[in-house]
């Protein structure tokens, strides 16, 4: 074979490849666009789960999702970014800085399901928080606090240096300088992370599964120490358990859209922004 | 003066401790994890967790042989990999190498997409589409099997493999490129033949993190798998069900009674699945220090 007709081969492949993947994500947003459209209502967002499960809205689902994503943003949010200003402005090549910096990577790689079993062993049990709604946002938030850091870094490193010196050199002080001019700079990006960051948050189900999350709760949670019903823990639930999961079929797509909307429209916002800022800044 | 440099040494003080939290995290993760997993060995041996080829939890007295689920993640992870790295690979070089901008700026955000949607979604599209088309397909008995997994872990694994590999091409030198080029080769021959070499040490720590990835995923794998805890044949065992460890963890922490060898059982699951990610993550780390890469989606 000539090396002409190699390269139409192969670039064939290639080709053939990225549209597979493509094709894939198409389908799979179709699919659940499709089977979910018909379910969908006002009513369904906002009335209560009836019959045992089998008719009736998510509104406690959506509820509790809401308040998981508050609750522990308000925790990964401050923490990520000053661990990030920390790294970025502060932090010299050195053991301890190293040794942060692997944390942060081992956090970002271990399974959800191990930071589950943490957040059972720490919250629900030692400190006796039980199964409730702080002790699955203190877990959610232990397990973004690396995406939260990452990206927060990231956005930091894009502000050029001369900025910093200029300030410094009119004898700015050092936080002064990282308050009012570094972090102004850096906050569509900072922004971008923690946007981000909420779609991941909002559609975890194996971390809150054993530190709170309810089968079924058709009431709102009365405080932080309540149990509480979630959008991702609801599908699966409706998906793989119960007596007949066919008969829930609409429901769970209903669940799967409107899970799979909330994370689309988070992540467009997220490039929005991202995009706007970029070519603010090739201006 | 001496207020203000006090106070900016305060400033720096509590920053520190706010990025030394992840470094508590970890150890705290370590200490809580190890810890009830340890209880297990007061009644069971140690031996019989490591090499007990069965995981019967009912019977008496019970039977926790990590083996089966063992087995069980590394063939799904297998078939994952083997799915995921010539896809992610060729898709990343088309993105960095022969797509024009616009094309790749309208490719990316489906890479993107692939990297948002929550597991639970990916796990119940394959119990609805995928689980009934490998039943279908192979005419077996349930749909429920380890290739099923591998299918949706190899979607889930892309965006990771897809954006490191990306990060590691655009890293080769331009003039490398074009020093072959001018050599009369093709473009096909200068990817294949330099680009990809040049790049391969970053394309292994995608293919390092996908596999962190694959192993560490729960919800999906629960969902499709089948979760029957058999040590699975090779490679007929792909069309059978199986269970990970992340499977059993989340199907069986909810029905334990705490504090019963169970649950510790489940916590030795646990800490056997954090101490392979984390020898994992320190693997990929290290490639990607040295090769000065990115962190990837």
């Amino acid at each position: 074979m000539d090396s002409r007709t190699t390269e139409k081969l192969a670039f064939g492949f290639l080709r053939a490849c990225i549209w597979i993947v493509v094709a894939f994500v198409a389908i799979l947003i179709l699919y659940i666009v499709i089977q979910g459209y018909s379910i969908m209502s006002w009513e369904f967002l906002t009335e209560m789960p009836t019959n045992r499960m089998t008719e009736g809205g998510i509104y406690p689902a959506l509820m509790g999702t809401a308040y998981l994503v508050g609750i522990s943003m308000a925790v990964a949010i401050p923490l990520g970014v000053l661990s990030a200003i920390y790294l970025n402005e502060y932090a010299k090549e050195s053991r301890s800085t190293w040794i942060i910096e692997m944390a942060i990577n081992n956090l970002a790689g271990t399974p959800s399901v191990v930071f589950g079993l943490f957040g059972l062993a720490l919250f629900v049990k030692y400190l006796a928080f039980n199964p409730s709604i702080i002790s699955a946002s203190l877990t959610l938030s232990l397990l973004i606090l690396p995406v939260v850091i990452r990206t927060s870094k990231e956005a930091l490193i894009t502000v050029p240096q001369a900025h910093r010196e200029a300030s410094l050199a009119l004898g700015v002080t050092k936080w002064k300088t990282i308050s009012s001019i570094v972090l102004p700079e850096a906050l569509p990006g900072i922004v971008t992370g923690i946007i981000l960051s909420i779609g991941r948050v909002a559609g975890e189900t194996a971390p809150i599964m054993f530190t709170g999350a309810a089968f079924f709760l058709p009431r709102l949670p009365d405080s932080v120490f309540s149990q509480f019903m979630a959008l991702p823990y609801h599908l699966f639930i409706m998906a793989t358990s119960g007596l007949n999961p066919m008969e829930t079929r609409p429901i769970q797509y209903g669940t799967a859209l409107v899970l799979l909307i909330l994370v689309l429209l988070i992540n467009s916002i997220a490039i929005v922004i991202r995009k706007h800022y970029r070519k603010k800044l090739h201006r | 003066m001496f207020h203000r440099r006090l106070k900016e040494k305060g400033i720096e003080i509590s920053l520190f401790l706010a990025a030394a939290t992840t470094v508590v995290v970890l150890l705290f993760i370590c200490i809580f994890l190890f810890r009830d997993g340890y209880l297990l060995f007061e009644t069971s041996s140690f031996t019989g967790f490591i090499t007990g080829s069965s995981w019967y939890t009912a019977s008496t007295p019970p039977r926790f042989g990590i083996l089966p689920l063992l087995f069980g993640s590394f063939l799904v992870t297998a078939g994952a990999i083997a799915i995921a790295v010539p896809l992610g690979v060729a898709a990343a070089i088309y993105i960095s190498e022969l797509a024009s901008p616009k094309i790749a700026d309208l490719l990316k955000p489906f890479i993107e997409i692939l990297a948002g949607i929550p597991s639970v979604v990916y796990g119940f599209f394959g119990l609805v589409v995928l689980v009934p088309l490998v039943k279908d397909i192979f005419n077996i008995p349930t749909g429920q099997t380890a290739l099923t997994g591998s299918i949706m872990l190899a979607m889930m694994a892309l965006p990771t493999i897809i954006s490191i590999s990306e990060d590691s091409i655009n890293a080769v030198p331009q003039a490398l490129k074009e020093g072959s080029l001018a050599l009369g080769s093709t473009q096909w021959q200068t990817i294949y033949k330099v680009t990809l070499p040049a790049a391969l040490s970053g394309i292994s720590a995608a293919v390092i993190l996908g596999v962190g990835r694959a192993i560490g995923e729960t919800m999906t794998v629960l969902m499709v798998t089948g979760n029957m805890a058999i040590i699975p044949g090779f490679p007929e065992g792909f069309l059978d069900p199986v269970r990970t460890m992340t499977a059993t963890i989340a199907l069986e922490m909810g029905e334990v009674p705490k504090g019963s060898p169970h649950f510790h059982a489940l916590f030795a699951v646990g800490s056997v699945l954090f101490i392979t990610t984390f020898i994992i993550n320190m693997v990929a780390d290290k490639i990607k220090r040295k090769y000065k890469l990115k962190e990837g989606l």
